[in-house]
């Protein structure tokens, strides 16, 4: 990766819980190219959240805190950026748009005023100008009656109109990351379609690149060129999104595509059971041990496993796992 | 649809059900708005199948089998179970027809009672419906704890030391517990992480083949849907606007909504990606109150033509196993 917008490196980002200090992101390395879409994958609690808000330095802290590593946007280290230089970050070169809309929005601003609020704080706009460039923002996120609509208060608003809100917040300034943590889990799938195709559009437009949270590999294969794979705090595997998907080489990875019922393309009256991966992801208190994350769930797994960390290994120029046993993997995905 | 009396074979016949609310009046002596949240439903689900319901939020899904289950006031029509008249019913005899429904909810974190240890939650029905001895009891709920794959030291846990997927279990334990014929699936794992979704969806149809369940499946999932459901119903603001059997359904979706809502699913099959143009349909559904005439389709339809605007479409069949409420798509009668 020569130019690379956004660069994390070894990060560890380490919470203080009653039974100790776990590394909650361990060892985490992935770059970003300028315009590009990335997906970071995997069930909750795998730390992809986590991830997007150690980059918005967001962390709470106290429990929190970023241990190690470092996260360059442009070759600035936002690790060791004080708080008045992440303020002037966030919101104007990196934004996220947050899981839940109607949470995330301010119920007493109007949305006028809340899009208006970032424009006036960045980009030193008066009321009157923020007001004109939200409704211009309303209507490139394409809001009808973007005039109007700018007055109305979150909850006159329907859900897929508030992700569009958040979404016109997160761009109002042209970032040039955007975040999109599982932008549209709270959502009908026909909006969900249009938040996807306005997406699309609006990164076309505004070349920003973007970071999509997701655990549904259906919406990875719409939106991304890479993915990033998570297992308790580690990437597991990486690549480009149509490799990883016909290829996958993580067991996780390959867990995780097949235990979903897909929509498939023609339905014959045959219906196997679905493959499951059993279990489920380690309580907090087992992060950070030594070997390998995924054994106890894992149909391939070795005693070696248990006892070593297994390292990124790189498979193609694209593509990297960590697995103890990749030469036993290249099992090809049905369904 | 043709009146067909109770063929055997079918467990549960809706006809025209109709679900209306009340809302609050504008003023003092105007009237009180009201919301059809179903309008005219006719399903027939077979013994031993798995009726699937599709739509978005607010399509009148939820309402539809609260009504089966006698949760909400049916404001018309009729609904049989195995040749009882489910809305005659009241007092005693209802309690006594609802050990064969149950009920599997959405949210496991919010549908069990906190303050009660696992067994208790799982015994609560046989308790209730006072089925067999109060001795059995007990070996029937470390029975329904095997079924459902759960340990026999778990049996004295509260719900909140227990993970979403078990609790979902708890909840499936407590369902089949008074043997139903008929268990009524709402969103059963669309509150779950995905790796758990498919151990809930595997138990759910292992334990259709062992006891002879009859599922009614509700989700906004349609690749849950295919993977799960013999018979579909596409609901949308209320009314059913396609029924067909799984393949024809996803095989040839016919009503403009379902194709779009078919193409709207992002997928990870590439085949499917590169094939069509998505059909988008703009905006959010009308508001359900004051509906316009004609179909309640028409303002989001990329197709829809002036007597669509005019006429309500009725059910019709285009084949025997699948029915369109279109004006555009050709019946075959």
């Amino acid at each position: 990766m020569t130019s690379s917008l956004l660069s994390v490196r070894n990060l560890t980002v380490e919470f203080a819980t009653r039974d100790g200090v776990v590394p909650v992101i361990d060892d985490l390395s992935f770059d970003l190219a300028p315009g590009e879409t990335l997906s970071l994958v995997g069930e909750s609690g795998c730390g992809k959240t986590i991830t997007a808000l150690a980059v918005m330095g967001l962390i709470p802290s106290p429990p929190g805190r970023v241990a190690a590593g470092s996260i360059s946007l442009a070759g600035e280290d936002l690790v060791q950026a004080t708080d008045s230089r992440m303020r002037e970050i966030r919101g104007n070169e990196v934004s996220m748009v947050f899981q839940e809309p109607m949470t995330s929005l301010n119920p007493v601003f109007t949305i006028g005023e809340q899009i208006g609020e970032t424009l006036r704080r960045h980009q030193g706009l008066t009321r009157r100008q923020a007001q004109a460039q939200s409704v211009q923002m309303l209507d490139a996120v394409q809001i009808p009656l973007p005039g109007r609509r700018a007055n109305d208060y979150p909850h006159q608003l329907s859900g897929g109109m508030r992700q569009r809100v958040m979404i016109a917040m997160a761009l109002a300034c042209r970032p040039k990351i955007l975040i999109a943590d599982e932008p549209t889990t709270a959502l009908d799938v026909t909006v969900q379609a249009q938040i996807f195709d306005l997406m699309q559009a609006l990164r076309k437009e505004t070349e920003a690149a973007i970071i999509l949270i997701t655990h549904d590999m259906g919406s990875v294969a719409e939106m991304a060129e890479r993915v990033v794979v998570m297992y308790a705090g580690r990437k597991i595997e990486e690549g480009q999104v149509d490799d990883i998907l016909i290829r996958p080489r993580h067991p996780y990875t390959r867990g995780l595509i097949a235990c979903v019922p897909h929509l498939l393309e023609t339905v014959s009256s045959e219906r196997p059971y679905l493959q499951e991966v059993p279990g489920m992801v380690p309580p907090l208190a087992d992060f950070g041990f030594d070997g390998c994350m995924f054994a106890p769930r894992c149909d391939l797994v070795e005693e070696s496993c248990w006892h070593k960390k297994p390292d990124v290994i790189q498979l193609t120029d694209s593509q990297s796992a960590a697995c103890w046993n990749l030469q036993n993997s290249e099992v090809p995905v049905d369904g | 649809m043709a009146d067909v009396a109770i063929e055997t074979g079918t467990l549960l016949q809706m006809r025209d059900v109709e679900v209306c609310f009340s809302l609050k009046r504008s003023g003092l002596f105007a009237k009180p708005p009201l919301l059809r949240a179903v309008d005219g439903v006719s399903l027939s689900v077979g013994k031993g199948q798995t009726m699937g319901i599709v739509g978005e939020s607010g399509s009148g899904k939820t309402t539809l089998v609260l009504a089966v289950a006698r949760l909400v006031q049916v404001t018309g029509g009729q609904i049989d179970m195995n040749g009882v008249d489910l809305l005659g019913l009241s007092g005693e005899a209802l309690r006594n027809e609802r050990h064969n429904m149950q009920f599997i909810f959405q949210d496991p974190y919010s549908s069990l009672n906190p303050r009660l240890r696992a067994e208790k939650i799982v015994r609560e029905p046989l308790d209730r419906l006072n089925i067999g001895s109060i001795r059995s009891r007990d070996e029937r709920v470390r029975e329904l704890f095997e079924q459902v794959g759960l340990r026999r030291d778990q049996l004295r846990l509260f719900p909140h030391q227990f993970s979403g997927g078990q609790r979902q279990r708890i909840g499936i334990a407590r369902a089949i517990a008074s043997n139903p014929s008929l268990v009524i699936c709402d969103e059963p794992v669309s509150a779950l992480d995905v790796g758990v979704q498919a151990q809930i969806l595997n138990l759910l149809r292992r334990l259709q083949e062992q006891l002879g369940l009859t599922y009614v499946f509700i989700s906004h999932d349609l690749g849950v849907i295919q993977h799960m459901c013999d018979d579909i119903a596409v609901m949308y603001m209320g009314k059913i606007v396609e029924q067909a059997d799984r393949e024809s359904l996803f095989n040839d979706p016919k009503h403009p909504y379902t194709r779009a809502l078919l193409s709207a699913v992002p997928s990870a099959d590439p085949n499917r990606r590169n094939r069509e143009r998505r059909i988008t349909i703009a905006g959010d559904p009308p508001n359900p109150i004051n509906l316009p005439p004609g179909c309640r389709f028409a303002s989001r339809c990329p197709l829809a033509e002036e007597r669509c605007r005019v006429d309500t479409p009725q059910l019709g069949d285009v084949a025997q196993t699948h029915r369109v409420a279109c004006h555009l798509v050709e019946k075959s009668n």
